[in-house]
């Protein structure tokens, strides 16, 4: 039996809160409870979530500034509650180091699913390096390094370049990657893809403006770039 | 002809003027000769009917003097004429001497009228007429003169009738250099005028032109845009009066615009407002929904009843949010490229499972190898939910046919029911909030009845079409069709609105 995967909740509202924490606990999760933005900070240094449920909109610090804040020092998955899934709002959180996002209302086994996707890791399928443009993944070691430089990703931008250096041959779209990394069967959102090949790219590429390692394939999607030897 | 009068009014203006002017500037010159010639032909007559007295009397003095009576008639007559002529060439003379008539050097008899010639034969007197003067040199064309006819009595007492006659040679100058300076005076006037009537029209006519300018600016969305005002006159005024609707439209525009922005802040307070509660409503429905088999019949059933109407609201309450971002004008396409036919069968796999409770078959037929465009696929999957659930709710368990077409500048699809249909003049009213064919009928899937005036935002929002084709007991057909991007413009559908099996049976 493993240790119970802790989330932190971060909602101003109470009887939301609350009501997640019911759902959660009922679901087999430990839960901790931050009101607002300076509450979540302090909470997430104090229990160490594994998991952070986020409301974009919070009295003091905002869900923004969180996010921020939090992906300084760690990039434990951060999945926003929003209730406004279509203004810039999803996009500046996506930016700002979140991983994905649930809309407002939700179904609980829609935001239990989110949870288990962004909580899930890579399975060993297979070989355990791979290779994609001058990096080297580890997938057990859950570490990707050019030469001897260890990049720093967070567990979905691991998954991301992951997905893409496995099949390497393939031309991802969207659709496809949504599918892979976030687990949507039916087509959401491709801002989140959108916004984090953007994030991974800042950290992997050499130069961000013409990248060598996530290529944009013009009306499609994205591709790995070509292994290249040390 | 009419619309190039219309199309000027400075070239209006200046017609009208030239034409006005010249009639009267030419009736002025006409006006002006006449009453010159007149008068000189009048001092002209007066002159010349003195002179003829005077000589007449000088004449027949000397030819009743005592020292002529000797001589013969004719030669006294001839140096009586020779005497005349010497003294002047203002007139010439024709005697009708008893033998012969004597005529002066340069003229011919004929230059006297033959009704004066007569006159002065039958009677005594004094008598004036107009005539031509007919030189003996023929090179010289006939010059209008004056005759004057009258008689001298011979010493033997016969009458012998002279006739003076003087041409008007230099009257004729005169009057050629008068209407040559008339003609000049006309041409000079007509073009200062011209000129003038140009000058004044354009000084009218360049402000309100200005204004025209400026009044576009404004339509364009310039609200910026001004007119100079200079003076106090009736164009300063326009353009006060112009500036002063800028102002107020801008000021106008402003409120709406403020509004707008408070309208949208309200949408998306509201949204967040109602949609926390919601979520918290939401979770705790379905935690009881799961375990509703634990309850008694009648709480099963008030828990039932209880989730469902929920996701009623949630829907109700997602269609209501998403018209009024349509309303404050806040939805923004997310293009990207997208297959449409890939989109339209991934939404009937989605669909499938609610058709077949319906007992229903969607049938998917594709006629086009590539039916890429820049959409926004999130809004056009909403379209295409909107119209397969539609189908499949008043398909009345009939089959539904999905058409996928494209040509160069545009995709399409349609979506065919064989349902119940609708009134033809009501396939606008289809796309009304809240309508219903009949508002009695039992509903099957549900939805906000939001649905397709969504779409046909949606579908606006791409500068697309979506139409709809209706008759009673003969089903429906829905039509989107979209630009291949923003550069394409949809001008018509690959496929025809009227569905193709419905024409044969078309009364």
């Amino acid at each position: 039996m493993t240790e119970p995967k802790r989330i932190l909740i971060v909602d101003d509202d109470a009887a939301l809160s609350e009501m997640l924490q019911i759902v959660l606990r009922q679901e087999g999760f430990e839960t901790v409870r931050a009101a607002s933005g300076d509450a979540a900070l302090t909470e997430f240094r104090r229990s160490r979530p594994d998991l952070v449920l986020l409301d974009l909109m919070l009295p003091g610090i905002d869900g923004v500034s969180v996010c921020r804040a939090i992906r300084q020092h760690s990039g434990v998955p951060i999945v926003m509650l929003t209730a406004k899934s279509d203004t810039a709002d999803v996009v500046a959180g996506l930016e700002a180091g979140a991983d994905d996002y649930v809309a407002k209302p939700f179904k609980v086994k829609e935001l239990v699913a989110r949870i288990w996707t962004r909580l899930r890791r890579a399975a060993d399928d297979g070989e355990d390096i791979r290779r994609i443009g001058d990096l080297t993944i580890s997938v057990s070691a859950h570490s990707v390094k050019r030469g001897d430089q260890l990049l720093p990703l967070t567990p979905l931008e691991f998954e991301l370049l992951l997905a893409l250096a496995k099949r390497p041959a393939q031309v991802f779209t969207r659709e496809e990657l949504l599918d892979e990394v976030w687990g949507y069967r039916n087509a959401a959102d491709t801002r989140l893809v959108n916004v984090h090949v953007q994030r991974l790219r800042a950290k992997v590429e050499k130069d961000p403006e013409n990248p060598e390692i996530i290529i944009t394939v013009r009306g499609i999607g994205y591709r790995a770039g070509e292994p290249v030897a040390d | 002809m009419r619309s190039l009068w219309w199309s000027s009014l400075p070239g209006r203006v200046l017609i009208t003027t030239a034409v006005s002017t010249l009639a009267v500037l030419g009736l002025a010159g006409y006006i002006l000769l006449e009453m010159a010639a007149g008068g000189i032909v009048d001092a002209k007559r007066q002159a010349a009917v003195n002179e003829a007295v005077g000589v007449h009397a000088f004449m027949q003095q000397q030819l009743r003097a005592p020292e002529s009576r000797s001589v013969a008639v004719s030669e006294a007559l001839n140096r009586l004429a020779d005497q005349a002529g010497a003294q002047t060439t203002q007139y010439m003379m024709v005697i009708q001497a008893p033998t012969s008539t004597l005529v002066s050097r340069g003229i011919t008899a004929e230059s006297v009228p033959a009704d004066l010639v007569e006159t002065v034969t039958a009677r005594d007197g004094l008598f004036i007429s107009p005539t031509s003067v007919r030189w003996t040199d023929p090179e010289v064309g006939d010059e209008p003169g004056l005759a004057i006819g009258t008689t001298l009595v011979t010493a033997g007492g016969d009458r012998v009738p002279v006739f003076y006659v003087f041409p008007m040679t230099s009257e004729l100058q005169v009057l050629q250099v008068l209407q040559s300076a008339v003609a000049a005076t006309f041409v000079l006037l007509a073009l200062a005028i011209g000129l003038i009537v140009y000058l004044v029209t354009w000084q009218v006519v360049s402000p309100v032109r200005r204004a025209s300018v400026t009044a576009l600016r404004l339509a364009s969305g310039q609200l910026d845009e001004r007119m100079k005002v200079k003076g106090s006159d009736e164009l300063a005024s326009l353009a006060e009066s112009m500036n002063q609707m800028a102002e107020e439209l801008q000021a106008r525009i402003r409120q709406l615009e403020s509004l707008s922005a408070v309208q949208r802040q309200f949408v998306s307070d509201v949204s967040h407002e109602l949609r926390t509660p919601l979520t918290t409503i939401k979770m705790a429905a379905d935690m009881l929904y799961e375990s509703r088999d634990d309850l008694g019949p009648s709480a099963r059933r008030t828990v039932e009843l209880m989730w469902f109407e929920i996701e009623r609201f949630d829907v109700l309450l997602a269609d209501l949010l998403e018209i009024s971002r349509f309303d404050a004008g806040a939805a923004v396409l997310a293009l990207d490229d997208h297959d449409l036919a890939a989109i339209v069968a991934d939404e009937i796999e989605a669909h499938r499972p609610l058709a077949e409770r319906q007992g229903i078959e969607i049938r998917l037929r594709r006629t086009t190898e590539d039916a890429t465009a820049e959409i926004d696929a999130r809004r056009v999957r909403r379209i295409l939910r909107n119209l397969l659930s539609n189908a499949i709710e008043h398909g009345r368990g009939r089959p539904v046919d999905v058409t996928v077409a494209a040509d160069e500048d545009t995709v399409a699809v349609t979506v065919r029911d064989h349902g119940v249909g609708f009134e033809a003049e009501q396939s606008a009213q289809v796309f009304d909030r809240f309508w219903r064919a009949d508002p009695s009928r039992t509903r099957v899937v549900g939805g906000s009845g939001l649905g397709l005036a969504i779409s046909l935002e949606d579908a606006k929002l791409h500068r697309g079409w979506l139409s709809a084709w209706g008759r009673p007991g003969r089903g429906a057909q829905f039509r989107l069709t979209l630009p291949r991007s923003r550069d394409h413009k949809v001008l018509a559908s690959p496929l025809p609105v009227v569905p193709v099996d419905d024409q044969g049976s078309r009364r």
